[in-house]
């Protein structure tokens, strides 16, 4: 698959701004004394600045943007249309989260709950979204789930860490901790999901794709000459060696740097890890074969 | 229910490209708009179809077959494409099972083309919306047209005929006695999306001559019920 760049920026930064509002809830929680308004509204303006311009950055990928309320009407089927329903729903709890703290109205906890509940629920679409898909076999398995939720709130720990060291400096060690155990936790878990692709044999082939029993079968005409929207979408069109190069600069820069420097110097881990995370979600579209390429063997 | 499908007949179709030709006249004509086309004259053509025809050969030189394979939508009795549209745009027919696009639902998220296993939905650069394969919805109830034109235009392009068109839920219809007889089948099963278009497989034209029209079987030497013995010597009314 190609991967769409505004996709790969809708799914960070919400997964940044998810992450980061369980673990402002998680300080005031866990420790009320030492988070401080400054740190729970100045962390919420951040989870709306973060998922804002992931909003903006989802319009890119339409053609129709101003069409883009339409989207919410199939949420009975469509796992798109709950993460459309889902996203406005967690930006408005965030934003009433940080307007009763900064305006001391109280019953924050409640609101928070709320908030991380939708936070949950829109972790579990945008998974969704991908896990969905049957044909993409590299994308049909709950470690899409996991992996998605896993890398968010790593990433939203990092990010929470990072602010923490600048606001209320108290909570900077065990919010550093906990991004580093989720960080860890994420290797794994995406680890896992990089084996099992790898090990992925194509449920569909060139044989059950034009329904003729034979070893034999070379494409000698894809119907168009310049190419078509089923050359362009479903292929990355980058060389093997930059899709070879990918896995360990993301591995590098999500996982192994951000380990390293999340107890020391977290703004530059966050800063790493999401660098990391983008390439991460670039390789995630590009390793998914779709079965239509197979009537593309000219450019499989 | 009816579920309108096309059939079609690999080993008739030539690779002319005329069903591919005509059904862009026809859908760059209808009320919907036009098929865009980019770069027509230049060196990169490429626009949008419905329909297009693809070249495969099967087997080693000398022992060749070249198919041609014309790919459209298949109007998948349980289309993936269908329930992952976030805004209703995509939907399947309950009346003639038609999977259809409705342009200005469509934002243009190109989630469906994803869920499709077949590729045969294409994102038309110049509207911005997802296009495919209508089974020429507007004419094929047209009754302004004779009845034997009420059919998609790929069907009545075609020059020797290689798709059928009809009800595959009608046993006796023309596309179901196709099916049935002539080795019907579907593209992709494993992907458990039941097209309603099938094809026809390549076939090789045989005769077969059985013992029985090359000796006469009213021989009056054959005895009932006994295997029919051609060393019996011939009879009067053979020789005759």
């Amino acid at each position: 698959m190609r991967p769409a760049f505004s996709v790969l920026l809708l799914t960070t930064l919400i997964g940044a701004a998810q992450g980061l509002f369980i673990a402002l809830f998680l300080c005031e929680l866990l420790a009320p004394s030492a988070a401080t308004p400054t740190l729970l509204v100045g962390g919420s303006v951040i989870v709306l600045l973060l998922s804002g311009l992931g909003l903006l950055a989802s319009f890119f990928h339409l053609g129709h943007p101003e069409r883009a309320w339409r989207s919410m009407m199939m949420w009975r089927t469509s796992w798109l249309s709950r993460e459309v329903i889902a996203l406005p729903a967690f930006m408005a709890a965030a934003f009433a989260y940080g307007v009763a703290h900064w305006l001391a109205l109280g019953h924050t906890l409640l609101i928070g709950v709320i908030g991380v509940v939708l936070s949950i629920t829109l972790f579990i679409c945008t998974g969704m979204i991908y896990a969905a898909v049957k044909v993409l076999k590299e994308w049909a398995h709950p470690l899409t789930l996991v992996n998605f939720s896993l890398l968010g709130c790593a990433s939203g720990m990092t990010l929470a860490a990072a602010y923490a060291s600048f606001v209320a400096p108290t909570l900077t060690a065990p919010l550093a901790q906990a991004a580093f155990v989720l960080t860890a936790l994420g290797l794994l878990t995406r680890g896992a999901a990089l084996v099992r692709n790898a090990k992925l044999s194509p449920a569909s082939t060139l044989q059950t794709a034009i329904g003729i029993r034979h070893p034999h079968i070379v494409q000698k005409a894809q119907g168009a000459m310049g190419g078509s929207y089923n050359t362009r979408e479903f292929f990355h069109g980058k060389s093997v060696g930059f899709v070879r190069a990918i896995v360990p600069a993301f591995l590098v820069l999500s996982f192994a740097l951000p380990l390293l420097l999340v107890l020391t110097l977290p703004l530059l881990a966050f800063i790493l890890q999401y660098a990391g995370l983008l390439a991460e979600r670039w390789y995630f579209f590009a390793e998914a074969k779709h079965p239509q390429n197979l009537y593309y063997q000219g450019n499989s | 229910m009816t579920q309108l499908a096309l059939v079609i007949d690999l080993n008739v179709c030539v690779g002319c490209h005329a069903c591919v030709t005509n059904c862009k006249q026809w859908n760059t004509s209808g009320a919907a708009g036009a098929l865009t086309d980019c770069n027509p004259y230049e060196a990169e053509p490429n626009g949008t179809f419905f329909n297009r025809v693809q070249t495969f050969e099967v087997g080693q030189y000398p022992k060749t077959e070249t198919v041609h394979f014309p790919k459209s939508c298949l109007h998948c009795e349980d289309p993936a494409c269908v329930p992952v549209c976030p805004t209703g745009a995509s939907y399947k027919r309950k009346s003639d099972g038609i999977v259809l696009v409705d342009y200005d639902k469509c934002i243009g998220c190109k989630y469906c083309s994803w869920a499709c296993p077949y590729g045969v939905r294409e994102f038309d650069e110049q509207r911005k919306v997802m296009t495919k394969c209508t089974l020429c919805v507007d004419r094929i109830y047209d009754m302004s047209l004779p009845e034997d034109r009420r059919k998609p235009s790929c069907v009545l392009a075609c020059p020797p005929g290689a798709r059928l068109f009809g009800d595959v839920h009608d046993p006796e219809s023309e596309v179901s006695v196709a099916i049935r007889e002539r080795g019907g089948y579907t593209l992709m099963p494993e992907a458990n999306t039941k097209p309603a278009n099938h094809y026809l497989p390549r076939r090789k034209t045989t005769v077969t001559v059985r013992d029985e029209e090359l000796y006469r079987s009213d021989n009056p030497h054959k005895i009932d019920g006994a295997p029919f013995d051609k060393n019996l010597p011939p009879t009067h009314e053979e020789l005759n």
